[in-house]
């Protein structure tokens, strides 16, 4: 009844194209913004922002990049993690060697960085697709992985291989305490939302849906399927250098490279694929699920376990953890493709019905 | 959509196939082909099924490259066409088997008809505000008018995997016609419809021909649908053409009556 869009007539279609073309959806998203910039700050403890708040920002930003190339494009990609891992060192490295460099610069060099990356190892993607191309990104998880641990020029030759950064400043902004950093993520994570719904959708949007569902048609149509795949390579890894870089800097603060190995390529395939491919808000759907869930379950699984008066150790928590998962995985795969996005959206729909069936 | 041209009147030869054969491994889809289409006239390829029609539309678009013979577009020579010169050069196409952008809307698989006519770049597009906006809207209102011509308006925003088989076939019309090409091969455009459905299509291609002076080659196993409207007949028999005529001649063909009914004459 309430969330309908009766007398909502469109009179242009610069209004018909906006990204919340309901006038409740507008409403929704601007008090969701305001809660998350002012009522968060105000409420969260120091624990919610360094154990959920910060993760979920930063993963959520990485899920949106590995979206635009898995979920738009429809490149499986196995090395999303190598190109956090390429964000971050190169920013460091900017950070470190280039007098002056300002932190912004820093993480937007970094994500370009990556985005170099990710087109040189996207060119398999011209000549092979599905498992041969997971298998093809999978050698840049290999490769950064050992490059980072091994050269020594990277790490501005620290002994054990791990380097951290301190002080973080921005116009004067010194971001130090939770509430700046989780604010700091939440600004950024809110621009490279907005720039990537603009893309895709954009007609650039349009020419990775087209590949993904059609290549053959599309290439008829005079779409170059090298510049749709490669560009999508280049704003999903520049995408997901950043969310790296500031995994190392704000998150983490000091790290080595096992914090971005394959575990973490697959956990963001999964929070793509639970989330809902080719969907913005998927992303953070799958994001928030992930973080969310093993703390949850850490919590929760004792509770019952005491409930039914069995103890559950903490080693069975975590392997309990990877069974739900796995579970959800093929749920998902299986029931709904389109993840929660799909679920979202399908509610929504029945919303602006009710209380009719149709 | 523009203005009505009264008198469609068929000029030179915009398209011309000379000596084409096309083999897979053993097997010869085509065997020295050659015949010419002109500009704004209606051209069918006729012939039983696995005559090598789609297989001629597939040449002329660049999507197969044939082992011999040469493809020439308005005097330009093409030994090897492929799917973007074909597309730059003005030539669209629809499918045999529909192969819209399934997770797209009618309106986003159509918009993406028009890709080659949009200039922004990237980072244009991705503040969208200012040209990539304006671009869009300018393409928007062309869209909407094939949207107006083919009578989907209902349908606009429906994503096209949902959509019933005769309207999808509309859409995918609707694709190629946003690129605005000068030449328009179709692929069996009414297999597998209803009369009605049929007529309505036959209906928005005498309207491409007439009204935009398109050119257009089709291939069509409706044989009614054929004779009325084609202008010019190519009749394909296991590779092999077997007749080039107009539609009354083609029909009088003992050949083509021969391939068809395996008549013995």
């Amino acid at each position: 009844m309430i969330y309908r869009e009766n007398g909502q007539f469109k009179t242009s279609y610069a209004a018909d194209q906006q990204i919340f073309p309901i006038r409740q959806d507008r409403y929704a998203i601007a008090a969701l913004l305001v809660f998350a910039f002012v009522g968060v700050p105000l409420l969260a403890d120091e624990y919610m922002f360094r154990a959920i708040l910060i993760p979920f920002l930063i993963l959520g930003l990485a899920a949106l990049g590995v979206n635009i190339l898995v979920g738009y494009c429809g490149q499986i990609t196995l090395g999303a993690g190598a190109f956090m891992a390429v964000g971050a060192y190169a920013a460091y490295n900017f950070l470190a060697r280039v007098d002056g460099m300002p932190l912004l610069g820093a993480l937007l060099l970094g994500g370009a960085t990556a985005a170099v990356a990710g087109i040189v190892f996207g060119v398999p993607s011209l000549r092979v697709r599905g498992l041969y191309l997971a298998v093809a990104t999978l050698a840049a998880q290999f490769f950064f992985d050992w490059a980072f641990l091994r050269i020594k020029w990277f790490t501005l030759d620290s002994s054990s291989g791990s380097v951290s950064v301190s002080n973080l400043e921005m116009f004067g902004w010194t971001i130090n305490s939770p509430v700046e950093k989780y604010l700091f993520c939440l600004g950024l994570l809110a621009v490279f939302a907005l720039l990537a719904k603009n893309l895709v959708r954009g007609a650039i949007g349009r020419q990775w849906m087209a590949i993904r569902d059609m290549d053959v048609a599309a290439e008829v149509i005079g779409i170059r399927p090298m510049y749709a795949k490669l560009s999508a390579f280049a704003v999903s890894s520049f995408i997901v250098g950043v969310a790296g870089a500031l995994w190392g800097f704000v998150h983490l603060g000091s790290w080595e490279p096992a914090a971005f190995s394959v575990d973490r390529s697959f956990q963001l395939l999964f929070m793509v694929i639970i989330g809902g491919m080719g969907s913005i808000m998927g992303s953070f759907f799958g994001a928030a699920f992930i973080v969310v869930l093993p703390i949850f379950l850490n919590q929760a699984l004792p509770w019952l376990g005491n409930l039914v008066g069995v103890s559950i150790s903490t080693v069975g928590v975590s392997h309990s953890e990877f069974i739900i998962f796995g579970a959800l995985i093929v749920f998902f795969l299986i029931v709904e493709p389109h993840g929660i996005a799909r679920l979202w959206s399908t509610a929504k729909e029945k919303l602006r019905l009710w209380p009719f069936p149709h | 959509m523009a203005e009505t041209v009264s008198e469609r009147q068929i000029g030179d030869v915009v398209l011309d196939l000379r000596n084409i054969s096309l083999a897979f491994g053993g097997v010869n889809a085509l065997s020295d082909i050659s015949f010419d289409v002109r500009e704004h006239e209606i051209r069918a390829i006729i012939g039983p099924n696995g005559a090598g029609k789609s297989s001629m539309l597939n040449v002329i678009n660049g999507v197969y490259q044939p082992q011999q013979g040469e493809v020439v577009l308005r005097g330009q020579r093409f030994e090897k066409m492929s799917p973007g010169h074909a597309a730059r050069a003005g030539i669209a196409r629809t499918f045999q088997n529909i192969a819209l952008f399934k997770g797209m809307s009618v309106l986003d698989n159509i918009m993406t008809g028009r890709n080659l006519k949009m200039k922004s770049n990237i980072l244009q597009q991705a503040v969208w505000w200012g040209p990539a906006q304006r671009e869009e809207l300018a393409h928007r209102e062309k869209v909407e008018e094939i949207i107006d011509f083919l009578e989907i308006q209902h349908i606009r925003k429906t994503p096209v995997g949902r959509l019933p088989y005769g309207l999808q076939k509309r859409v995918d019309l609707g694709r190629a016609l946003a690129m605005e090409p000068s030449i328009l091969l179709l692929d069996e455009p009414m297999a597998g419809m209803n009369i009605e459905e049929k007529q309505d299509m036959s209906r928005f291609i005498l309207d491409v021909n007439d009204q935009l002076g398109t050119t257009i080659v089709l291939i069509e196993h409706d044989m009614g649908v054929v004779m009325d409207i084609s202008d010019r007949i190519v009749v394909l028999d296991y590779g092999k053409k077997i007749g080039d005529d107009t539609p009354d001649e083609v029909r009088a063909n003992p050949e083509v009556i021969a391939a068809y009914l395996g008549a013995s004459h």
